[in-house]
């Protein structure tokens, strides 16, 4: 097995293609008679970072849940990776490769840290009852998998000593394996996020920046192509943002592609690459940051001045 | 009066406070010393005859039960409570209606394994066989863990779409209408029940030298034994990644199938693996007790199967597994007070809820949780 450390840049071994990785095409959205999206277009390339940016209500989040499969457009479609998002089970999009972390958190909170990671991690895992219960799909061991034999106790070396030999004649099975990978993996990404401290602590028990980030590992457990990320900042302090936005930047290093909604517009300045700017569920604009911040549509749509006044 | 009571309970916690910690920080093989010790205790209890604790025997008191043969019947629930901690502790899925497995694993030992049963003789004449033909008890197993994991698939295919209360109306109906098909139809026996049901020494005569109808004793070591076996299996699903979709499941299902988690899969596996269990339960005690009708699987039996996970400590196997056991154990052991005993009993729970809401041994997380939210309010409410 490589180096734990380095299977949270998986994702860097996808060819960062300059092609488009989601496209939202004219989607429409209806509840009733409110239209929440009017005929939106736009694209997520891949490696970049994208900003979606709004006035409260504007239909950001509402845009999200179309991307992501929670509600169904009523007119236009949303692509991913050239395949239909709509119309499939969430943890299905989930494996196509879109992770998404929510608004207002929404771990596990009876559940630790690294447990809660772990439930990431197992998406790309097999594991199902009959591999947990018999231990099923066992194959031939890596010497460096196989247990070891450490203990100065008599009996309990020769008890590790048993297992080291069921290991070498039976094989290991796939639970084991994904179990201990899984676990690497977890506090790798749990490293990488920075709150490996807190490992062991249930969900429930972290402070709050460190849910924010503990959801954020969360979704990168699942290996997406596309990560999204809903007001990751809400409720932050200025500091606080700061080490996200570095953080943000770090994961785009990796070589993920990021989806960022937000609506403070200097966290959204300081770091995406284009802007796509919504207002009451249509586009008003997209570009680069500082076309988008020189942008008299932008500005009134922020500012409340009529657009035709400025 | 609550308050008091409360105070008498934060006292006892001020002692036993820390004991649990001690025993988890004992070295692995300590630990494991204690866990064979204890394991060879219960397989000792039938004979229990150590000074003082005789007092716990239920044919202590006059009148009283066989002491064997109550434990048998404990065994038996705590078989069912792990089965019900799957579906209620770990998924979280409220499961009103799990008399219905129970019911269904007794029936098919019963129509399969009985030479009376109108299934063998419908196949007898069928077939041409002997008077004399049943499917052999080791058989009907196998069996049974099918029929039950199938139905409880049937049973949550179309109903584990829905969530919380519905979920619980809708299981509540389907262990009446198990029950009340077993009564009404002709290939069941009807009312009259079927009698003749095998042990593992065949159809039950007075030939039967170890699992016979007198000695409860072999029964109970051998429904022990099963609890045992089942107890590492659950453990295993538990420590697993089935399990983790379990947690994440009852902790938030939208948000695990966004981490891509596959909800409706985990979910029918719980049903599954939880209705296997209770039809295993319900094997044993069909076998047991060698003659079984509909009344004795009424909706009744599942409310206190679930009195027993959640007053316990839903989540946890040796929490469910006291609560289940007590609540087979105290009405037998207080028989004296016969009229009194189902309101001695529902005072019992009553006070189990108001003092430990997280029930008797909760699971490590759910304690704590609630310890917090007392933190959190600490008006009583």
């Amino acid at each position: 097995m490589s180096d734990p450390e380095d299977l949270v840049s998986l994702a860097v071994s996808e060819q960062p293609r300059r092609d488009d990785l989601l496209v939202v095409d004219h989607v429409t959205l209806r509840f009733g008679g409110v239209v929440a999206l009017d005929d939106v277009s736009f694209e997520v390339r891949r490696g970049e970072i994208l900003g979606l940016i709004g006035p409260n209500g504007a239909g950001k989040t509402t845009c999200f849940n179309a991307m992501t499969g929670v509600y169904r457009p009523t007119s236009g479609e949303v692509r991913f990776d050239g395949e239909r998002v709509s119309g499939r089970k969430p943890h299905q999009i989930n494996r196509m490769g879109i992770a998404r972390t929510f608004q207002n958190i929404r771990l596990f909170p009876e559940m630790t840290a690294l447990e809660n990671v772990m439930v990431g991690t197992d998406s790309q895992h097999f594991t199902s009852v009959p591999g947990a219960l018999f231990r099923l799909y066992r194959k031939r061991a890596k010497p460096e998998e196989l247990p070891v034999v450490d203990s100065d106790n008599g009996l309990v070396r020769a008890w590790q000593q048993t297992r080291l030999a069921f290991a070498k004649v039976f094989g290991i099975s796939r639970h084991t394996l994904e179990e201990r990978a899984g676990e690497q993996k977890g506090m790798a990404l749990l490293r990488f996020v920075g709150i490996a401290d807190r490992a062991n602590d249930l969900a429930r028990n972290l402070p709050y920046g460190y849910q924010r980030r503990l959801e954020i590992a969360r979704a990168l457990a699942t290996e997406p192509k596309l990560l999204c990320l809903d007001e990751p900042a809400a409720g932050f302090n200025p500091a606080e943002k700061e080490q996200l936005l570095k953080l943000i930047r770090d994961i785009r290093d990796k070589g993920y592609t990021v989806l960022l909604i937000e609506h403070d517009m200097r966290l959204v300045m300081g770091v995406t690459d284009r802007i796509v700017v919504l207002e009451f569920g249509k586009k008003i604009a997209e570009g680069p940051p500082a076309e988008v911040r020189e942008n008299p549509k932008v500005i009134a749509a922020y500012l409340g001045v009529p657009a035709d006044a400025s | 009066m609550t308050e008091t009571l409360r105070e008498i309970n934060d006292r006892r916690q001020r002692l036993t406070a820390g004991i649990g910690e001690r025993v988890r920080a004992l070295p692995r093989w300590q630990k494991v010393l204690g866990l064979l010790a204890f394991v060879g205790f219960l397989y000792y209890l039938p004979y229990l005859g150590i000074p003082g604790l005789t007092w716990f025997r239920t044919d202590y008191i006059p009148q009283g039960n066989n002491w064997a043969g109550v434990l048998f019947s404990c065994a038996i629930y705590v078989l069912i409570a792990i089965g019900l901690n799957i579906v209620v502790g770990l998924a979280g899925l409220l499961d009103l209606g799990y008399v219905g497995f129970y019911a269904i694993g007794a029936y098919s030992v019963a129509l399969f394994g009985s030479t009376q049963s109108p299934v063998v003789e419908a196949l007898q004449n069928r077939f041409g066989l002997s008077e004399q033909w049943a499917v052999s008890w080791a058989i009907c197993i196998p069996l049974a863990i099918t029929f039950t994991m199938i139905s409880g698939v049937i049973l949550g295919w179309p109903t584990l779409r829905l969530r919380g209360d519905y979920l619980a109306i809708v299981t509540l109906g389907f262990g009446e209408i198990i029950r009340i098909v077993a009564r009404n139809s002709s290939w069941t026996g009807g009312p009259q029940g079927i009698a003749a049901i095998p042990g593992p020494e065949g159809a039950p005569s007075a030939d039967n030298t170890i699992f016979g109808l007198i000695d409860p004793k072999p029964w109970y070591w051998l429904a022990l034994t099963v609890v045992i076996v089942m107890v590492f299996a659950v453990r295993r699903l538990e420590h697993s990644r089935v399990g983790r979709a379990w947690l994440a499941i009852r902790e938030d299902e939208d948000a695990a199938a966004v981490m891509g988690v596959p909800g409706f899969k985990f979910k029918l596996w719980a049903f599954a693996m939880g209705a296997a269990l209770g039809g295993l339960s319900g094997f044993l005690f069909a076998s047991r007790n060698a003659f079984i009708e509909p009344t004795q699987f009424n909706v009744y039996l599942s409310i206190l199967f679930v009195a027993a996970v959640v007053a316990g400590g839903a989540g946890n196997i040796p929490g469910v597994a006291i609560g289940a056991f007590l609540l087979a154990y105290l009405p037998e052991r207080f028989r004296d007070f016969s009229e009194y005993r189902t309101l001695a009993f529902g005072l019992a729970l009553v006070l189990v809820m108001l003092l430990r809401p997280q029930g008797l041994i909760p699971s490590r997380r759910r304690a704590r949780e609630l310890a917090d939210r007392r933190k959190e309010a600490p008006a009583n409410v």
